[in-house]
C-alpha cells in the first residue's frame, strides 16, 4: 500500500493544518499570539 | 571508545539525545537567563510542539496551549485557528511522540524518575479515573473558563496557565524570579499554589513514570486524538508476534500494547519495541525491523516457542 494510502487521515488533517494556519493568519491572529508571548505573562510565572 | 560504541550508545538513548536537543534549541535565549528578560524576537510568531512557557527567559517561540488561549481570552473571542493549525500539523504527523520525545516538561519527568527510590509505582490507584482528568482539564482550564469567566472588559484569562501549568512555573517563574527582585516582591498566594503544583508532580515523578503527562496535560490530551492515524504509529505484525506480554510489562504507562499500539496514552517512549524479542511491534511507515522472526507455533501462545526461524526476504 502507498504511503499516501496508509495515511489519508493524516494527510487530511494536514491540509485541515494548513487552512487553519492560513485562515488564522488571514485573521491577524499571529499578531494576537506575538504580542502575548514577547510580553511578561504574569498568569504563567504564576503572579497575575 | 570506538565510533561503533559511540553510535550504539547514542542509538541506546536517542529518545534522551532528541529531548535535550529539542529543550537547548526551543529555549535557545541564553542572555535571557543572565538578564532575567524574555526573549523578544519575531520566533515568537510560531509555536513549538511542546509545552514549553512562551515567558521562560530562554524560549525563542510560543508554547501552543498559550497561544491557543491568548486569542480565546481577547475581547473578541475569535476561533483559535492560527494555534489550532499548528496543533493540527504537530499532531497530525507525530501524535504523542511530541510528549515522548520533545516536550521539555517531559524530560524533567523522566530525568526525576531516574532517581532511585526504594519502590517505583506502575499505576496509582483510580488509574482509569485520574486519566480521564486530562480532558477535563483541557475543557475546563483551556477552553471553558477562559471564555466565560470574563473580568468587568470582558478579557478572560488563561486558567491552565494560570493556576495549573508547572511548565510556566519551572520554566519562566523561577527563573525570573530569581533574578528579578521586583518581581519576587509581587509574590502572593496564586505563586505559592503553582509552586504546590510542581512540587507535589516533582516529588510524584520520582516513583510513577510522568505522572502530569497521565493525568494532567491537555496538551498530552489532544495530541492522544490523533495518535490512531498519525503519520508516525504502530502496529503489531499478527505474523510475529506470540503474545507474550514483553511488550505490556515493558510499557512505563502500563498500557496494553498488543490491543492497542495506538492508544492515546501512549507517548511513543519506544520501550515496547525494545523489549518485543520477535520485532512484532514496527511502525506503520516503516520498513520491516531486521530482528529475527520466530516461528509461529500453531495454537497461537500457547506452548514453547520453537525458536528463530530463518526467513528470505525478498
Amino acid at each position: 500500500m502507498s504511503f499516501v494510502k496508509r495515511n489519508r487521515a493524516a494527510l487530511a488533517l494536514l491540509a485541515l493544518a494548513a487552512a487553519c494556519f492560513a485562515l488564522g493568519a488571514g485573521l491577524g491572529q499571529h499578531e494576537t499570539v506575538l504580542r502575548k508571548a514577547v510580553n511578561l505573562c504574569m498568569e504563567c510565572i504564576g503572579l497575575g | 571508545m570506538g565510533r561503533g560504541k559511540i553510535f550504539q550508545a547514542a542509538k541506546r538513548h536517542a529518545r534522551t539525545l532528541a529531548q535535550l536537543a529539542f529543550a537547548a534549541l526551543s529555549n535557545g535565549y541564553a542572555a535571557g537567563f543572565a538578564q532575567g528578560k524574555i526573549f523578544r524576537g519575531a520566533g515568537k510568531f510560531a509555536c513549538v510542539p511542546g509545552l514549553n512557557c512562551y515567558s521562560c527567559p530562554g524560549a525563542v517561540a510560543s508554547c501552543p496551549l498559550g497561544s491557543l488561549q491568548a486569542v480565546l481570552t481577547g475581547r473578541e473571542h475569535k476561533f483559535p485557528f492560527y494555534a489550532l493549525g499548528f496543533l493540527l500539523f504537530f499532531g497530525a504527523l507525530f501524535g504523542r511522540l511530541v510528549c515522548g520525545w520533545l516536550c521539555p516538561f517531559g524530560l524533567v519527568q523522566d530525568l526525576l524518575h531516574k532517581i532511585p527510590v526504594p519502590k517505583k509505582l506502575r499505576r496509582l490507584p483510580g488509574e482509569r479515573l485520574l486519566r480521564l482528568l486530562k480532558y477535563a482539564v483541557l475543557a475546563g482550564f483551556v477552553l471553558v473558563l477562559p471564555l466565560v469567566a470574563l473580568d468587568v472588559a470582558g478579557q478572560g484569562q488563561p486558567w491552565f496557565c494560570k493556576v495549573i501549568c508547572p511548565s510556566g512555573t519551572l520554566f519562566g517563574g523561577i527563573p525570573l524570579l530569581a533574578s528579578n527582585p521586583p518581581l519576587r516582591a509581587a509574590l502572593g498566594w496564586l505563586f505559592t499554589w503553582k509552586a504546590a503544583v510542581l512540587l507535589a508532580l516533582v516529588a510524584l515523578s520520582l516513583f510513577l513514570w510522568r505522572p502530569f503527562c497521565r493525568y494532567l496535560c491537555p496538551l498530552g490530551a489532544i495530541y492522544g486524538l490523533f495518535n490512531p492515524v498519525a503519520v508516525v504509529r504502530l502496529r503489531i505484525d499478527e505474523g510475529r508476534c506470540t503474545d507474550c506480554g514483553a511488550c505490556r510489562r515493558a510499557c512505563k504507562l502500563d498500557l496494553d500494547v498488543r490491543r492497542a499500539p495506538n492508544h492515546p496514552d501512549c507517548v511513543r517512549c519506544g520501550g515496547c519495541r525494545k523489549a518485543c524479542p520477535h520485532g512484532a511491534i514496527c511502525s506503520v511507515n516503516a520498513a520491516p525491523s531486521g530482528k529475527k522472526r520466530f516461528l509461529q507455533k500453531p495454537g497461537g501462545s500457547k506452548g514453547p516457542n520453537p525458536g528463530p526461524l530463518k526467513i528470505n526476504r525478498p
